[in-house]
């Protein structure tokens, strides 16, 4: 496990019944790109969030890939209805093969 | 004379083009929908033959950019106060103590940020906020020094600005402190290196015009530390210091010098009465 990875995510505690929520994904990572290079010349290896996914409720909401050139602490923001209440699972997969995980749960009603 | 007289051209070049929207706009800073920011305030006394007003470098940047700061989630420069926190409940050293086990919650450190760089009568110098958490960390602790604006001591100082947002920026630069003070006004009014450039130059006669591609603000560092999307990190002000010096092709001086830390107490002296914004976030 890469060091001080940490997820985050900031999402609404409850909604109406088929509201567009907005959901905030962040998590602390360094994403080395695998192109630099160290002080004596060798390669530093790619260590990056390749994948993150959030379902609500056992349904997929997003699935994305992530590359190279995705920036340090990625951020992720996206939108979602919720017609029910229940629990957002948010996923991060590390070329490490660390997986990390949060979840929040909805009310709605 | 002929380098003057280049300079005065450079300058005249740098005002041309400014007249493109480079200026402060008028929007309000209020962070997580809750701390109202002092961003423009009337220029403090001994500011005020050279301007009328001073203002966050906050209102220089685009709307993507203030937004982020708008919004703690958004801002990643509270990972780094997240950091600072875990670094603030931590026992280092041989007495065995974290910054908690003397001063409890890092909240009971709120205001301390906007009095520093502050006179240290004990030690007869001024101290920076970096300088005075060494000084815990080596006489206290029995913990070793950190390096100047590098990691934990970036984070800590970040974790200190967030519990002072809001409150303004008040600098002593009188009494024992005024020698220092002098010998920073001294540092911004000089002019360095082969471009030939004062902090004055672009900070005070040019602020709101653009340097090729950037916006020039007032060099406020109310601000500070400063989460810069250019190298995704926090930055402390003597390492911007030390960018800004080398912008105008001079040997810079260290972080953590005396130079740099007399020049810290008078530009935050420049922003008396703006407020505490750090971590902020800056291009």
């Amino acid at each position: 496990m890469a060091d001080g990875v940490k997820p985050r995510v900031k999402a609404p505690k409850k909604a109406a019944a088929g509201e567009v929520v907005t959901l905030k994904t962040l998590i602390s990572h360094k994403m080395e790109s695998g192109q630099r290079k160290d002080k004596q010349g060798n390669k530093i290896p790619r260590s990056i969030i390749n994948r993150f996914t959030c379902d609500f409720n056992g349904a997929n909401v997003i699935d994305a890939t992530l590359e190279a050139a995705i920036s340090t602490n990625p951020y992720i923001e996206f939108e979602a209805v919720v017609n029910e209440s229940g629990e957002f699972k948010f996923t991060w997969y590390d070329d490490d093969g660390s997986v990390y995980e949060d979840s929040k749960s909805i009310k709605v009603g | 004379m002929k380098m003057k007289a280049a300079t005065a051209a450079l300058i005249a070049l740098m005002a041309a083009p400014a007249m493109v929207a480079a200026g402060a706009d008028d929007d309000t800073l209020i962070i997580n929908e809750e701390i109202t920011m002092t961003t423009k305030a009337p220029a403090p006394a001994h500011l005020s033959d050279a301007l009328d007003e001073v203002m966050s470098g906050w209102h220089f940047r685009s709307d993507g950019t203030q937004a982020m700061q708008m919004d703690d989630f958004d801002n990643p420069g509270m990972i780094g106060v997240e950091a600072g926190l875990e670094a603030w409940n931590t026992a280092e050293g041989s007495e065995g103590k974290s910054c908690a086990s003397c001063h409890g919650d890092a909240e009971s450190m709120a205001g301390i940020k906007a009095v520093y760089p502050k006179y240290n009568a004990e030690a007869g110098e001024v101290r920076t906020l970096q300088m005075q958490m060494n000084a815990c960390r080596t006489e206290r602790m029995g913990a070793e020094a950190w390096k100047y604006d590098k990691g934990d001591a970036i984070n800590m100082e970040a974790l200190l600005a967030s519990v002072s947002r809001g409150m303004p920026v008040n600098v002593a630069i009188d009494g024992p402190a005024a020698a220092t003070w002098e010998m920073g006004k001294e540092l911004y009014y000089t002019r360095t290196g082969q471009l030939d450039l004062s902090c004055a130059s672009c900070h005070e006669q040019n602020y709101g015009n653009m340097i090729r591609a950037d916006h020039l603000s007032q060099g406020q560092i109310n601000g500070f530390p400063v989460y810069r999307l250019k190298n995704t990190k926090l930055n402390g002000v003597h390492s911007r210091f030390k960018g800004c010096v080398r912008d105008t092709r001079a040997a810079t001086y260290k972080p953590g010098s005396a130079e740099f830390v007399a020049l810290e107490l008078y530009v935050a002296s420049r922003g008396n009465g703006l407020s505490v914004e750090g971590p902020s976030v800056r291009n």
